[in-house]
């Protein structure tokens, strides 16, 4: 069965960068900080080059959403393994139900067995294009998955999920998608040898006009302001100072 | 915070009529308020309302200083039944609850969830759809968005106006002030620590309507894609992390699941739940729902401690809008420390005890 995956990845600020917003409230600077692949994204990816490691699928296509820049994520993708990538170019902003929209499109060209993504970027912690896009196609889907487990033959995914009770696992048919949750994996850094090897790999572009979608805007940013501060607080020198100030100034026990 | 304030001035006005009380996080609504109707996707258990669910139905009655609120229980068996009862006369702005009544719903999957809300919708036209931000509310809420072709705000931690939200980004170190600028419904999950339940219930002498929705339309097809296998939970003797009062967390310098035993007395000791950070959970001291932090769980209680926990970012993200917080730590350079009320530089196998030793028993 030559089952292919897709796997949607974003770009985003990296983790570690400490981020500032802008004077004028419009937003969060991101001029001159450190890009990266959004980390859910690459245990996506990962998962998915498992999956096709183990022989269970034949071939893993990476797709970004957005401007120009997004290649360099791609190339990250294609590096790690993914086979072939795809680059949907579009400037302005692309809020989820657009993105869902865009991949739903591409799946119905592509024709994909199963869709990962991860469960939030780490820009807009959304969580929520996963659960869109299989809701356009009409797919099952498995959610914050801290395991996956494919049975080729009965076309089934057991995955498990990590929810406020602790772990739920359900069964999917195929073609389902998957968000991936912290504990899925870990992912690979990219070789030497396979970044060379990405350069040469193809990245297909597609513009919104040619996927037939129409970029909804229902949603306006009015501003981005920094949360409140909370006042500085004190040093304690013994646990006897701790538990008086717990109680007689603080009087919270 | 907002909760202690409120509770303060309820005991103050104890006869005060409910429904003219503004709590402090329903922020200036428009004065021509439409009278909107919204529908709440609440969760159940055990015959109850959740208690996420009740914060649902706290934040729908922020929306419009006239809202008619119309609560969604699915599920099967007296324990539905129950639960609709009480959502009936959970709240004065309840006016109607809307009960989906099969076994099919047990567990309460996206799939029939979605088409549910989405049946649902198309018949009563609601101006707003809210889940609270759970894992049932993230899995459903924006899969029925999709359905009904409308971008849903997800996180919501201050309703500003009925369209307009406040919501934290890059892990709370900002704050993004979103419009709904499109056709009904405008969906929205929230964040429940931001809309706490007030110990004075808003409960109504009426009940509302109770009504069986029509699942007719639905068929073998909808339920059979995806299955239910089984769940792994704690034991539910522990208070629940996401509404404890106290929160006592383990970081990676506990160096054991055993060690976390001390966390667990002390936890105890002060009436209150277990948290961990990511670095505990990867290294197996302690389960996953015991996470707190960007992708875990969002606690807000009275008194944070915190033990052996450096203070990454994404762990702040789940925890820094606790009343107190109580940094223990040998490393002064921690992060953590920037955050907390009080630090105490030191080893915290030493502290622990001592804390157990001398703390005042619990009431």
């Amino acid at each position: 069965m030559t089952m292919k995956i897709m796997v949607a990845v974003k770009r985003v600020v990296d983790y570690a960068v400490k981020i500032r917003v802008k004077s004028d409230k419009s937003g969060v600077d991101t001029s001159n900080v450190k890009m990266s692949m959004n980390p859910f994204c690459e245990i996506a990816l990962e998962e998915a080059l498992r999956i096709k490691e183990s022989g269970l699928a034949s071939e893993v296509v990476a797709v970004s959403m957005g401007p120009a820049q997004c290649i360099d994520t791609l190339r990250t993708g294609l590096a790690m393994g993914a086979d072939r990538a795809i680059h949907v170019d579009y400037s302005a902003t692309l809020y989820p139900l657009s993105v869902a929209k865009l991949l739903k499109a591409l799946v119905d060209v592509e024709k994909p067995g199963l869709l990962i993504l991860g469960k939030q970027a780490i820009d807009d912690d959304c969580n929520q294009t996963g659960q869109m896009v299989a809701g356009l196609l009409n797919w099952p889907q498995g959610t914050f998955a801290s395991k996956v487990v494919l049975d080729k033959e009965k076309k089934v995914a057991t995955v498990d999920r990590e929810v406020d009770g602790g772990l739920e696992t359900l069964s999917l048919d195929l073609p389902a998608v998957i968000t991936t949750d912290l504990r899925l994996n870990q992912p690979r850094y990219a070789k030497l040898p396979n970044i060379m090897k990405a350069k040469s790999k193809k990245i297909e572009k597609f513009t919104v006009q040619d996927l037939k979608v129409e970029i909804k805007s229902d949603l306006e940013i009015v501003q981005v302001t920094e949360p409140p501060k909370r006042k500085a607080g004190i040093n304690v020198s013994s646990v006897d100072e701790l538990i008086d100030k717990l109680k007689n100034e603080a009087h919270v026990i | 915070m907002a909760a202690l304030s409120m509770l303060k001035s309820l005991r103050k006005c104890a006869t005060h009529h409910l429904s003219n009380f503004r709590p402090s996080f329903c922020h200036h609504v428009a004065s021509i308020s439409r009278s909107l109707s919204t529908l709440v996707l609440a969760e159940h258990e055990s015959g109850s309302i959740k208690a996420s669910s009740m914060s649902a139905v706290v934040a729908a009655a922020c929306l419009s200083e006239k809202s008619s609120i119309s609560v969604l229980l699915a599920g099967s068996g007296s324990s539905l039944h129950e639960a609709a009862k009480r959502a009936a006369s959970c709240h004065h702005s309840v006016s109607q609850v809307l009960v989906a009544d099969s076994d099919k719903f047990v567990y309460p999957l996206a799939e029939p969830w979605a088409k549910l809300v989405d049946l649902i919708q198309q018949e009563h036209c609601y101006s707003h759809i809210v889940a609270a931000s759970s894992s049932f509310g993230k899995n459903v809420l924006p899969r029925a968005a999709a359905l009904l072709d409308v971008s849903p705000v997800t996180d919501v931690i201050e309703i500003s106006e009925s369209h307009l939200f406040v919501r934290p980004i890059y892990a709370g170190n900002a704050l993004c002030t979103v419009r709904y600028t499109g056709t009904n419904p405008c969906m929205l999950t929230i964040r429940s620590t931001s809309f706490p339940v007030p110990l004075m219930s808003d409960a109504s002498e009426n009940e509302a309507p109770i009504s069986q929705v029509d699942l007719s339309t639905f068929d073998e097809d909808d339920f059979s894609k995806s299955r239910f296998v089984k769940n792994t939970s704690q034991d539910t003797d522990r208070p629940d992390l996401g509404n404890a009062r106290v929160v006592i967390t383990g970081g990676r310098g506990l160096k054991s699941a055993e060690n976390f035993k001390m966390i667990e007395k002390l936890a105890e000791k002060l009436g209150g739940a277990v948290g961990a950070t990511r670095a505990a959970v990867d290294a197996g001291f302690v389960p996953n729902d015991l996470q707190v932090g960007q992708t875990g769980k969002i606690v807000a209680p009275e008194l944070y401690i915190a033990f052996g926990v450096s203070g990454a970012i994404q762990h702040l993200a789940g925890m820094r809008d606790s009343k107190v917080i109580v940094a223990v730590n040998k490393d002064s350079d921690a992060p953590i420390f920037q955050v907390a009320d009080y630090g105490l530089v030191g080893d915290l196998f030493t502290v622990i005890p001592e804390l157990l030793e001398k703390l005042p028993a619990k009431h």
